[in-house]
C-alpha cells in the first residue's frame, strides 16, 4: 500500500466508459459446463479437472438449483467420507445476474460477495444463459478496447485493480491468439495484440518488451516452419507464461535447433528476412525460462516464461 | 541528432511519420535479417535495411527503434506504410544502398553499439 498516492482528478478513460455501457451478456461464458445433484463429488473433480475449470453451477433440468466450487470439493475430500453427492455439498443460495445488467453493477457484487464467478439467468424464466467470472470480463474489455483501436490508457481507469481482482483468487488470465501458417501479412500480428493487452493490464513496459520479441518468434516460427496454430498467454500476478502450440513437422534436435545460426528456412523465406537462426536464442535471452516439447510428425509447444514486476508495484 | 536533420542532411524521402521526426536518434543498426535486429539494435536507433514487408514494422515496434531507413531505391509495400502509421513508426527511402547511407550517417555522428 501507498499512503503517499495523490489522486488526481480522474480522467475518464474508455475502459471505463465500456463497464457501464456493456452488459453482463457480452462478457458471459455461453458454453456453461454444469453438473447434476446427483453426480458424485468424485465426477465433479474429474469434471473440473478435465475442463480446468474451479467451480460450475448444478443444473436439475435447466432450473439452477446451487453452485459448487473447488472449496466444497475440498471440504468433502478433507472429511474423508464415503463419497457424498453434489446435492449433499452444493450451496444453495446463489446469488445471481441478469444477462442485461451492466458490468460495473457485476463488478460490485464480485467485490461484495467475493465469489469467483456468478451464474447469469433469464430474467422471466430464470434459466440458466451464460456464467461470468472477472477473467471473462477483463478479456471482453481488452477485446473492446483492441477492436476500437485505441492506445493504452491503462493509468487513467487502472485496469489494475481489476487485475488484482483477477489474480487475488487465483483465476489466471489466459489470453488466446490464432497464428495462420504460411500468412506472411498477418505475421506478427497475435504478439502485438498481446503487447497491447499486456500493456493495458499494467504489466511492466521492460517485461512486456521481453515477452513481446519472445513471443513474436515463437510466432513467426509458427508462420514460417507450420500450418498453424496458436499462442496462448497465461497471466499470473508475478509472471507471464506464453505457450506457442502448432502440429506442424516438429523439431527432430532441439539442441540442434537451438544453436545461433542455425536454420531450415528455405530460400525465398530468407530473402524476406528470416531464417537468421537467431530467433531461438533470442527467444532464451528474453526469458527466465524456456521449454521446447517437439514430437516429428506431431507438433511443438515452446512454453515461456518471464516475470513480470508490475508497472505500479 | 533527430531524425528531421538526418532527413535533410541524407535527402531522404519520408513515406510515413512525417509529424514524428522530432523523435531523437541514439544511434544505428544495419541489417536485413529481422531476428538479428530484434537481437542487436538498441531503442531509439535508426534501423537501415533493404526489407520493405509488413514485419520490419513489427520488428520496429518492439525494439522501439526511431524509425527505419529503406535502401536501394525500394519502395515499401501498402501494408507497411498503413501498419507504420497506426504503430507511428517513420519510414524514409533512399536510392543509396546500406554502405552509402551508414557512412553518411557516420559523417553525422550516429554510431553504432560497440557493445553486440
Ligand atoms: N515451430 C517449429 N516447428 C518446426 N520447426 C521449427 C519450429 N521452430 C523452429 N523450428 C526449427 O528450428 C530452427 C531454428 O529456429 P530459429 O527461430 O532459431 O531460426 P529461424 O526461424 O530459422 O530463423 P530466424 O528466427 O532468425 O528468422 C528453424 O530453422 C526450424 O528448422
Ligand atoms: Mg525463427
Amino acid at each position: 500500500m501507498n499512503n503517499n498516492e495523490t489522486s488526481p482528478v480522474p480522467t475518464i478513460g474508455r475502459a471505463q466508459e465500456l463497464i457501464y455501457e456493456l452488459k453482463v451478456e457480452q462478457a458471459m461464458t455461453r458454453a456453461v459446463v454444469a453438473v447434476s445433484p446427483e453426480n458424485t463429488m468424485d465426477d465433479l473433480r474429474n469434471i473440473m479437472r478435465e475442463k480446468q475449470i474451479s467451480g460450475t453451477p448444478v443444473l436439475e433440468g435447466d432450473t439452477l438449483v446451487g453452485i459448487v466450487s473447488i472449496e466444497d470439493l475440498i471440504k468433502s475430500l478433507a472429511q474423508g467420507q464415503p463419497p457424498a453427492k453434489v446435492r449433499e455439498k452444493m450451496c444453495t443460495n446463489v446469488v445471481t445476474l441478469f444477462p442485461d445488467e451492466p458490468i460495473v453493477f457485476a463488478l460490485n457484487q464480485f467485490r461484495r460477495y467475493r465469489y469467483g464467478r456468478f451464474p447469469v439467468v433469464d430474467r422471466k424464466s430464470k434459466k440458466l444463459v451464460g456464467m461470468l467470472t472477472k477473467g471473462d470480463i477483463v478479456r471482453c474489455l481488452l477485446k473492446r478496447l483492441e477492436t476500437n483501436n485505441i492506445q493504452a490508457e491503462l493509468c487513467q481507469y487502472r485496469p489494475g485493480h481489476l487485475f488484482e481482482d483477477v489474480i487475488a483468487d487465483r483465476s489466471a488470465l489466459t489470453l488466446r491468439y490464432q497464428v495462420e501458417g504460411g500468412n506472411f501479412e498477418h505475421a506478427g500480428n497475435g504478439s502485438s495484440r498481446l503487447k497491447n493487452s499486456l500493456l493495458r493490464l499494467g504489466i511492466h513496459p521492460e517485461a512486456t518488451r521481453r515477452i513481446t520479441i519472445a513471443s513474436y518468434e515463437a510466432e513467426m516460427n509458427v508462420v514460417v516452419f507450420t500450418q498453424g496454430g496458436e499462442l496462448i498467454a497465461t497471466i499470473e500476478p508475478d509472471r507471464v507464461t506464453v505457450n506457442a502450440v502448432d502440429e506442424g513437422p516438429g523439431i527432430p534436435d532441439v539442441d540442434l535447433a537451438m544453436q545461433p545460426g542455425y536454420s531450415t528456412a528455405p530460400d525465398w523465406v530468407r530473402e524476406l528476412g528470416f531464417g537468421a537462426g537467431m530467433g531461438l536464442p533470442n527467444i532464451k535471452n528474453n526469458t527466465d525460462e524456456l521449454k521446447i516439447n517437439s514430437i516429428v510428425g506431431e507438433g511443438t509447444n515452446l512454453q515461456f516464461t518471464v516475470n513480470t514486476i508490475r508497472a505500479d508495484g | 541528432m533527430n531524425l528531421k536533420e538526418i532527413t535533410q542532411a541524407l535527402q531522404l524521402s519520408v513515406k510515413t511519420g512525417e509529424d514524428l521526426l522530432d523523435r531523437d536518434v541514439t544511434g544505428g543498426y544495419a541489417s536485413d535479417m529481422l531476428s538479428d535486429v530484434l537481437a542487436h539494435a538498441r531503442k531509439g536507433n535508426i534501423w537501415i535495411t533493404l526489407q520493405t514487408h509488413a514485419n520490419i514494422v513489427a520488428v520496429a515496434s518492439t525494439r522501439e527503434l526511431a524509425g527505419i531507413i529503406i535502401v536501394n531505391g525500394r519502395t515499401p509495400e501498402a501494408e507497411t506504410l498503413r501498419k507504420a502509421d497506426l504503430e507511428k513508426i517513420p519510414i524514409m527511402s533512399s536510392s543509396l544502398s546500406t554502405y552509402s547511407i551508414v557512412a553518411r550517417l557516420s559523417e553525422l555522428g550516429i554510431k553504432g553499439d560497440e557493445r553486440v
